[in-house]
């Protein structure tokens, strides 16, 4: 499979009154065509702003967005951080959309959900009025919502939440992109429409043949739909790994965490609820050793001077951190 | 660094090593803040340049501002035709001096816009309280009343009502304290139905906390900070309401010098003797905005929001 | 949607009921609404038959009943000084009043609303400044006083405009001001001016920072449309409850500005009664301006209800 994007040392700081915000520090990752990358953490991580930072949607006046994101696509090359307003406006929507997590607010309140999907077809694919709403509806019926001519003229306080929902991912896939983001799309939702979304996700995506990001902080979604996994903490990936590695074999003090704090049914007495100790790391200073080091039961020494590179611990495995789970030691110093 | 400080930094607790709770603390905070915003140091500077002329009028008045002096009358200001360094700003039809009546002139504006305030202030907190607290129907009578009121309109009302009581520095004072008691009410019942909304009163209510106790210690310091901001703003208001008052005719009687009677009888003057109104407008102008540098600092400085913009 | 309206409805009358008690009961503040309305030298036996002829020495009750009666059928009494009937006096007098509030209105939109939308969408620029600076200017300068240095300037000094007075041209039969209104109308929308920059302002800004406003660029949608569609639209809004609440104080300021511009309105009526004490023709004026405020707000109310998607389907 070839790669498709490549995002090298992404960092992304912002200014505000009480000081400088240091949410994204360093990230780097590649996505390969067709499949889907889960990007795992909890708020504060940085996972969506990392997002936000690819597509420049981050308010120019408090954000400095720094680093490279080769976008290589068929029709299309580029580095989404050196381009300009217009040239990024020309992929947004087209090449690459996002579906984001609170679709009542996400969606413009004044205008029919159906024209906000049309308006994505006039804008990018050179549809008339007619056509677009004729594709329109097409697109609200494979999202699964019924009666869709009428729903077309509907306004979105006037869906549920699920329809909401997927009313966003009509509007993001509208003009068939090459890849779909989306940002905690089922946090908002109850489990069992969580489940319809994320079916209905893949159905599309096997579909159209997209590539998918899905960002969330809920591991269980994660293990139905992801092929890899990155989890973030303090603003970088901390943990990069095929999915069921990741599982069988997190190799990260954190991932471990992470893991051990999901309640399984069946559980017994013997098998507590692991929580990870301490609090979400301060954001307002620039990384100068390992981020987790304050909450890791395994840190030492070396943890507090340096910030780990990343190790491969398998094969397209990659921990961050310079304690080797599986001996248990310290890894030598290089 | 104090072991405390140490084991916060060490948890990822303590955000602003700089956090200092103590009363000095909060108070070096605010200045700070008001120095950082040279407008609303400057709006604060105005402002009280206006209540030190007040409260110090008899010491710093060239002229007695009730002395008459018919041969001195309509005399124009110091750079004017005829005009001398003995009436800098000129003086009125009957003499007296325009400088000093203005400098008087502002003791009626901050003692109407003070107690004003204050009347407003206190009632309409308390009203507001009981509003929002019980919540219900005397919530809902009391807010149709306060919508209703707030609906009309203002002037035409205090106009009406200052014809029928008369002239007198206590009636203005009345009628402006009562009529501004719904905007307190108003915010008042919003700070506190903000407050139940965010859980503080129902997690004070369930460990067995009084009423009373629950108003003072959780509910006032919380509003504390927007009703100071309205009040600024509405402390103005009055003052350029006891102005418009006294352009009418409706205010003080028209011995006691206010801005708004100056400019009522510069009125007539207009053509011919300007600086009669002019310069009284200006001392409304030049209070009204040093309030209002204040309170939108104030404003900016109380709504915790607004710091963590960027500057 | 109806409900909404009909509960609107509903207040108003409730509202325009309050405010009829409210104008009655305010003639009888001190308790003897005569003494308010004779000369200083009037005799006992004069103020006595007085009352007796104005019923003021009935129960409460019974002349709060006739004072509605009277009221629903346009009689408010008759002015003192006029000698007329105090309501049509007041109907006389309105059209100045509604052309100057009108014209102050569309002035105040024209300049606020620009100035606000130019400052919203560029926050820490000269427009920024440039619109909080005429905010502040609003909220700074008194009507009145505006009034006055605006007749110095423009009238006297450079003799643009005349000095007082309304004086039109005909069209078609109908009279309409000349540029006589243009000072006036100027001086008295400038507080409305601050009010709608402000709120404007702070409206684009809010809306600019909304969520929807980040998925409209994220679909690569042209600046202009998510200025229009999505920016524009939802901050127009708010706005328009914010203009209904105008007119209260463009009422409120007319009092002023009709004073000082010898402007022939309800303002400068309302001014001239209370002068004269003749309080009928004030009850009368105080309740007709509050009808009109009244039933504006109501206007603006079925307006609103019409341009938001949120209340017009339910």
């Amino acid at each position: 499979m070839s790669t498709i994007l490549s995002v090298q040392n992404l960092k992304t700081r912002f200014t505000t009154f009480d000081g400088t915000v240091y949410a994204v520090n360093g990230v780097d990752f590649d996505l390969k065509q067709g499949e889907t990358l889960a990007v795992v953490g909890e708020s504060g991580s940085g996972k969506s702003v990392t997002m936000l930072s690819l597509l420049g949607l981050l308010p120019a006046e408090s954000a400095a967005v720094s680093g490279e994101a080769y976008l290589q696509l068929e029709s299309i090359e580029a580095n989404l951080l050196g381009i300009s307003k217009e040239q990024l406006n020309r992929i947004r929507g087209k090449h690459i959309s996002i579906v984001f997590q609170d679709a009542l607010r996400s969606l413009n309140p004044v205008m029919t959900v159906g024209e906000q999907i049309s308006e994505s077809l006039i804008t990018h694919m050179g549809y008339n009025k007619k056509n677009a709403r004729s594709r329109a509806v097409e697109l609200l019926e494979d999202v699964g919502i019924s009666y869709p001519e009428k729903r077309y003229y509907s306004y979105p306080h006037q869906f549920s939440g699920g329809m909401r929902q997927r009313a966003m991912i009509a509007i993001a896939i509208a003009c068939e992109p090459e890849i779909l983001i989306a940002d905690e799309p089922t946090t908002a939702l109850d489990v069992t429409i969580q489940t319809q979304i994320v079916d209905l996700t893949r159905r599309l995506q096997d579909k159209m043949g997209m590539t998918v990001i899905w960002i969330t902080h809920d591991l269980g979604v994660v293990a139905g739909i992801a092929d890899r996994v990155m989890v973030m903490y303090a603003g970088m990936p901390i943990e990069k790994a095929p999915v069921d590695e990741l599982y069988e074999n997190p190799q990260h003090p954190y991932t471990e965490g992470l893991l051990g704090a999901i309640p399984e049914i069946g559980e017994t007495e013997q098998n507590r609820l692991i929580s990870i100790g301490g609090a979400p790391p301060d954001l307002f200073a620039a990384p100068k050793h390992c981020q987790f080091a304050w909450r890791c039961p395994y840190v030492f020494d070396r943890c507090w001077r340096e910030i780990p590179p990343y190790f491969e611990v398998g094969d397209g495995h990659f921990s961050k951190c310079f304690y080797d789970m599986n001996t248990q030691q310290a890894r030598g110093e290089e | 660094m104090s072991e405390k400080k140490e084991t916060a930094i060490s948890t990822g607790l303590l955000i602003d090593e700089k956090a200092d709770r103590s009363i000095a603390g909060k108070i070096a905070y605010v200045w700070r803040l008001l120095w950082r915003d040279k407008a609303g140091l400057l709006g604060l500077i105005m402002f009280l340049s206006v209540v030190f002329a007040a409260v110090f009028s008899p010491w710093i008045t060239p002229h007695d501002p009730m002395q008459q002096n018919i041969e001195a009358s309509k005399q124009a200001p110091v750079w004017g035709e005829e005009g001398t360094a003995e009436h800098i700003l000129g003086t009125d039809s009957l003499g007296r001096d325009v400088l000093s009546r203005i400098i008087y002139g502002s003791r009626v504006s901050i003692t109407v816009g003070f107690l004003g305030v204050m009347m407003a202030f206190t009632l309409g907190m308390i009203i507001g309280l009981i509003s929002g607290y019980k919540g219900g129907r005397t919530d809902n009578i009391i807010m149709t009343l306060v919508n209703m009121i707030l609906s009309l309109p203002y002037l035409v009302f205090v106009v009406f009502v200052a014809a029928i009581l008369g002239n007198s520095l206590l009636n203005v004072i009345l009628i402006f304290g009562f009529t501004d008691i719904p905007i307190f009410v108003r915010v008042t019942r919003g700070e506190v139905l903000r407050l139940r909304e965010e859980g503080f009163i129902e997690a004070a209510k369930s460990i067995g906390q009084t009423t009373p106790k629950i108003i003072f210690h959780h509910i006032m310091p919380n509003l504390l900070g927007p009703l100071i901001t309205l009040a600024t703003f509405e402390m103005s208001a009055m003052i350029f309401y006891e102005a418009g008052l006294g352009f009418l005719g409706l205010s003080v009687p028209p011995t006691i010098p206010s801005w708004g009677n100056m400019l009522a009888m510069g009125r007539q003057y207009l053509t011919v003797y300007p600086w009669m109104s002019v310069y009284p407008g200006l001392a409304i102008v030049f209070t009204g905005f040093g309030m209002n540098l204040f309170g939108d600092w104030l404003r900016d400085a109380m709504d915790p929001r607004m710091r963590r913009k960027k500057k | 949607m109806l409900r909404y309206l009909i509960s609107r409805i509903l207040y108003s009358i409730a509202l325009l009921v309050g405010v009829l008690f409210i104008v009655f009961i305010l003639l009888h503040l001190t308790g003897d609404p005569v003494s308010l309305m004779v000369s200083r030298q009037a005799s006992p036996e004069e103020i006595e038959s007085l009352r007796q002829e104005l019923g003021f020495n009935r129960p409460l009750l019974v002349q709060f009943a006739d004072f509605v009666k009277g009221a629903l059928q346009g009689d408010f009494g008759n002015s003192f000084r006029y000698r007329q009937p105090a309501m049509d006096l007041v109907l006389q007098r309105i059209p100045a009043t509604i052309e100057l509030a009108t014209v102050a209105l569309i002035m105040a939109i024209i300049m606020g609303v620009t100035m606000g939308i130019l400052g919203g969408s560029n926050p820490n620029t000269i427009w920024d400044s440039l619109a909080r600076g005429l905010g502040l200017l609003g909220q700074t300068i008194p009507t009145f006083w505006l009034g006055l240095i605006l007749i110095l300037v423009f009238a006297l000094q450079l003799g643009w405009f005349p000095t007082y007075g309304r004086e039109t041209f005909q069209i078609l039969g109908v009279h309409l001001p000349d540029k006589s209104i243009i000072l006036p109308a100027f001086a008295l929308s400038l507080f409305t001016t601050g009010q709608l920059v402000r709120f404007t302002r702070s409206a684009v800004m809010e809306v600019m920072n909304e969520d929807y406003v980040t998925t409209a660029r994220s679909k690569g949608l042209k600046k202009m449309r998510i200025y229009t569609k999505y920016v524009l639209k939802n901050a127009a809004i708010p706005l328009i409850s914010i203009i209904g609440v105008q007119f209260s104080y463009l009422l409120s300021g007319s009092i002023y500005i009709e004073t000082i511009f010898s402007w022939p309105g309800l303002g400068n009526l309302l001014a001239e009664a209370v002068g004269t004490r003749d309080f009928f023709l004030v009850q009368a004026t105080a309740f007709f301006t509050s009808f009109v405020v009244i039933g504006l707000h109501l206007l603006t109310d079925f307006i609103y209800v019409l341009v938001d998607p949120r209340i017009r389907y339910k």
